[in-house]
């Protein structure tokens, strides 16, 4: 058993979901108890959706269980066929149903029904909502693309090619969609067909016919891409644009898939660049910033903030085990070592133990930042209703780098006010205790709350008792603006352990500054 | 199995005779009872038993709006657990002991079963008891079901509370009448009702739940039991087991609803008439005003209500009664016939009542019947909003202050709303 307070994914049928209520003519059929129609409401009411989700539940009860669950999942299976007449059932069973062992597949084929039907087996005490994506959308990419008799054909590049792995639910899908197919689009490169966002079985049909495939988030379409190339013999190219370095490398890769010369890549780019270099950013130089998503939007915003805003790395995480891998590759690069974890428990205590002045990650890490008072902007799913804006908002592409670049710079201090802090630390109306003067103000706490968070986050850090802090050295720590205090304390003790400083006094704190260099 | 195919409205199907229907359910399960309850008792701390549906359905609702650590958690049985290569109460034990060492100032554990937990038949009696005994006195533990299988919406807080009653001490020796109400209120609700009690001179009186566990109120054979929510049955029945005389009323919703109520207890403490009616007089007054002002706009509005809470028979006679509506269809997911009684007397005996639920067919009854508003749960409402069918999401109706004479105006205000802002928004989606 795992304690959880958040859970950074749902079950893996909320996956097999989004699959369903990406696509169009596309009905699922799920065995799971009453109750579980909560799932409804991501859609109705997180994502906004005017339709009812594709999703018929059997929602048996106690009294059920006694007499005859499968029949109740027979007539639902009819009756949701009658009434929805989609082009293909998906079945599967939630975790309750799974305990009952109902084998909704084996019911569904007894009922020789008349369109295709695919069942889904989600193994929910096992895996979760992305593999469940991914496990449903290769059922039905294998189901209606079946691989050729013979070995895959050898294919040469070509200017054809398909959209992968954006879904509902899916942290800025719409408008990435919009966006990479723009890019590809200026490439001269036809899009075939898009999946599974708005498609239809017939698409599914027709993705073979393309030279070519993008997977947008591996995560979803990782496996049905792989399955293509096996046996269709689809390249496909797997290099998320998120970022301006990461848009290019994927022009580049897009290019060469489908046999583009260098000279026709359009020289399109995003003013993160600009914005970066310009002077107004040069105080983001170095600022510690803690990473968390899933493994895509994670391992391109680590190389956004160190390669594209200057940005010191200070932790980087993700919750999708299935690509612990690339992300433990990706913090090797930047000299430390990966938080694979889904337990939001732990993520929680490697902020507190990293003292970043940014945290990058879900809506999780907002609430974590949010108790420790460190600026937070969400990069990853899970998000809630205010990340499925009405306004343009992708996170890939040109367009993408522009909306990055603003919303993670937004929560921190501005410069000016930054400086004036590091001088006048007396201020009544800008101090510590109060927000940066840009953002919404919040009722300042009573007793003016010290904003290091070894206080705001109880008992998680502890000073060692050998060590003590003489009463000016103490005063002279507060001097420090509040977003740096955590790191010039914890560097300060550190030092004084190694030195073998028993009180830390005033000469203290600044040899170990010197020692540190910050 | 499931409901006919064609539904003679015109026949009378009263409460004598709701339409019982069997499908797909589109409600919560009684999990989501923890969303108000972890409030109402501070200090108390809900442990679901369960899978990552249940979390992930806990911070779905709710959760995701909470921008804090929430008094409730879910401990996840994985497959090690089921495999058995785990044992599941050693793992429980485990959970709990990290659980209260992160969070020393819980005084009530509550262990809550979920469908994984009952359908493998994990004995949460036996985890609680075993809790006791490791972390009491300081620490209580208890045990209830919210599962989906067994429970709907409020039916887990009914649960909740019917655990929490052998929880409640022993009324004293020799003790005189007592009222209790049962049910969770608003603060400020309990607060005015509290008062009116203490202006009618009636008392002691105790609530359920109580805002902290060590503050519970006590029980027997000379309390009078008042129930302030309609989805109280199995409360009821353990309070009347421990001697707990139920008064039966209508439900505090509306001027009409909160003066039957209030009557109900006046009566049992023999209230003399005219004390009772300068008392409530003024709250009458207001109450009536402040409704009176809204009954224009929603005179005539045709209502329909899908299952959700069990509260809509009472918001139904409210909407009825006071505001004027014509009620098309009273959908309820379990129909407590004697405790709601009194709210059938005030309505049409031709009432259109249906418990349980097959939602495809209900939504087709609700389409032919073109109502000019309908009360439902939000898996529901944008889509319905979509069709051009104007909606009032039903969870708001637990979610917000909406008992007693002074809350009675904005109760109202809940259904008008969304006529107001039809009528304001001058773009078409």
């Amino acid at each position: 058993m795992q304690l959880t307070v958040w859970t950074y994914e749902g079950p893996p049928h909320v996956g097999a979901m989004r699959i369903a209520a990406s696509m169009r003519g596309v009905h699922f059929l799920l065995h799971a108890p009453q109750g579980d129609t909560y799932a409804d409401l991501l859609f109705t009411m997180i994502e906004r959706r005017s339709t009812r989700p594709p999703v018929t539940y059997t929602t048996f009860q106690a009294r059920d269980l006694g007499s005859d669950t499968a029949e109740i999942f027979k007539t639902a299976c009819r009756e949701a066929v009658e009434r929805f007449r989609p082009d293909a059932l998906l079945v599967g069973a939630s975790c309750t149903a799974e305990l009952i062992q109902d084998n909704p597949g084996g019911l569904a084929a007894a009922l020789n029904l008349d369109i295709p039907v695919i069942n889904l087996e989600l193994p929910s005490y096992q895996k979760k909502e992305n593999w469940g994506a991914a496990e449903t959308f290769y059922r039905l990419v294998r189901a209606f693309a079946p691989a050729p008799a013979g070995p895959a054909p050898a294919r040469a590049p070509g200017r054809l090619c398909n959209i992968l792995g954006p879904t509902s639910l899916g942290f800025r899908h719409r408008d990435d969609v919009t966006e990479v197919r723009k890019l590809v689009e200026s490439l001269g490169i036809t899009v075939n067909a898009v999946a599974p966002l708005g498609a239809g079985v017939a698409d599914l049909a027709r993705l073979p016919e393309a030279d070519f495939n993008i997977v947008l988030y591996p995560e979803i379409a990782g496996v049905a891409a792989e399955w293509l190339k096996r046996n269709h013999g689809q390249p496909f190219v797997a290099v998320p644009p998120i970022g301006a370095l990461a848009t290019g490398d994927f022009v580049e890769a897009v290019a060469a898939a489908a046999g583009i010369d260098g000279q026709d890549v359009p020289a399109a780019r995003s003013r993160l660049p600009w914005y970066s270099r310009s002077v107004d950013s040069t105080y983001l130089t170095g600022k510690r910033v803690f990473i968390f998503g899933d493994a895509t939007h994670a391992v391109a915003a680590a190389r956004i903030a160190s390669r594209e805003l200057g940005f010191t790395l200070c932790g980087l995480g993700t919750y999708s085990r299935e690509f612990a891998r690339e992300v433990r590759a990706a913090a090797a690069e930047h000299g430390i070592e990966a938080l694979i974890s889904d337990d939001h428990l732990a993520v929680e205590e490697a902020i507190v133990a990293a003292q970043p002045e940014l945290v990058l990650g879900t809506q999780m890490e907002r609430h974590v930042a949010k108790r420790l008072r460190i600026p937070c902007a969400v990069i990853s799913s899970p998000v809630h209703v205010q990340d499925f804006p009405a306004r343009y908002s992708p996170q890939m592409g040109i367009e993408g780098a522009n909306v990055i670049f603003d919303s993670w710079v937004h929560p921190l201090m501005m410069g000016l006010e930054e400086h004036l802090l590091h001088m006048f630390r007396e201020d009544f109306e800008f101090n510590d205790a109060a927000q940066p003067s840009h953002l919404p103000q919040a009722t300042p706490a009573a007793g003016a709350p010290d904003r290091e968070m070894a206080t705001a986050a109880g008992p998680l850090i502890e000073v060692p008792k050998a060590l003590a802090w003489a009463d000016d050295a103490e005063r002279e720590l507060k001097k420090i603006p509040f977003f740096v205090r955590g790191k010039a304390r914890r560097n300060t003790e550190r030092f004084a352990s190694e030195t073998g400083v028993r009180t830390i006094t005033l000469e203290t704190l600044y040899d170990a500054k010197a020692h540190f260099s910050r | 199995m499931t409901g006919p195919a064609t539904i003679n409205t015109t026949s009378g199907c009263g409460p004598a005779q709701p339409l019982r229907q069997r499908g797909q359910h589109e409600v919560f399960c009684g999990l989501t009872s923890i969303i108000w309850l972890h409030r109402k008792m501070q200090d108390a701390f809900f442990l679901i038993v369960g899978s990552r549906t249940c979390a992930h359905l806990m911070q779905s609702a709710a959760g995701v709006m909470i921008f804090a650590e929430p008094r409730f958690a879910t401990a996840i049985i994985d497959e090690r657990d089921l495999a058995g290569m785990a044992d599941m109460h050693d793992e429980l034990d485990k959970v709990v002991a990290r659980l209260l060492a992160r969070r020393p100032d819980i005084r009530l554990l509550v262990l809550v079963g979920s469908c994984p937990s009952e359908v493998i038949k994990l004995d949460l009696a036996k985890a609680a008891e075993r809790q006791c005994a490791l972390y009491g006195p300081r620490v209580r533990c208890l045990h209830y079901s919210g599962s989906g299988i067994e429970t709907t919406f409020t039916q887990g807080e009914d649960n909740f509370l019917a655990a929490l009653v052998q929880e409640l001490p022993e009324e004293p020796a020799g003790a005189g009448p007592s009222l209790l109400v049962a049910g969770a209120l608003a603060d400020v609700v309990e607060d005015q009702f509290r008062r009116i009690f203490e202006a009618l001179g009636i008392g002691p009186v105790g609530f359920l739940p109580p805002r902290a566990s060590t503050a519970l109120p006590h029980v027997g054979p000379n309390t009078r039991l008042l129930l302030a929510q309609p989805f109280l049955g199995e409360t009821a029945k353990a309070l009347e087991r421990r001697g707990a005389r139920h008064l039966l009323a209508p439900f505090p919703l509306g001027e009409e609803g909160t003066t039957a109520w209030l009557k109900a207890a006046a009566d049992a403490f023999g209230v003399e008439p005219g004390r009772f009616a300068a008392i409530t007089g003024p709250g009458r007054a207001r109450a009536k005003l402040a409704v009176g002002n809204l009954r224009t706009e929603l005179e005539g509005k045709r209502v329909f209500l899908f299952p959700d809470s069990q509260i809509e028979p009472s918001v139904a006679r409210f909407l009825h009664r006071e505001l004027g509506c014509d009620i098309v269809e009273i959908g309820t997911p379990f129909l407590h016939r004697h405790h709601l009684a009194g709210e059938f007397e005030l309505l049409p005996d031709n009432v259109f009542v249906s418990e349980g639920q097959d939602v495809d067919r209900q939504l087709d009854r609700c389409r032919a019947q073109k109502p000019d508003l309908v009360v439902c749960g939000m898996g529901l409402a944008n889509p319905l909003e979509a069709e051009g069918i104007a909606t009032k999401w039903s969870i708001e109706l637990v979610f917000t202050p909406v008992q007693g004479y002074e809350q009675a105006g904005d109760l109202a205000e809940l259904f008008m709303r969304p006529f107001a802002r039809r009528q304001r928004l001058k773009v078409s989606a």
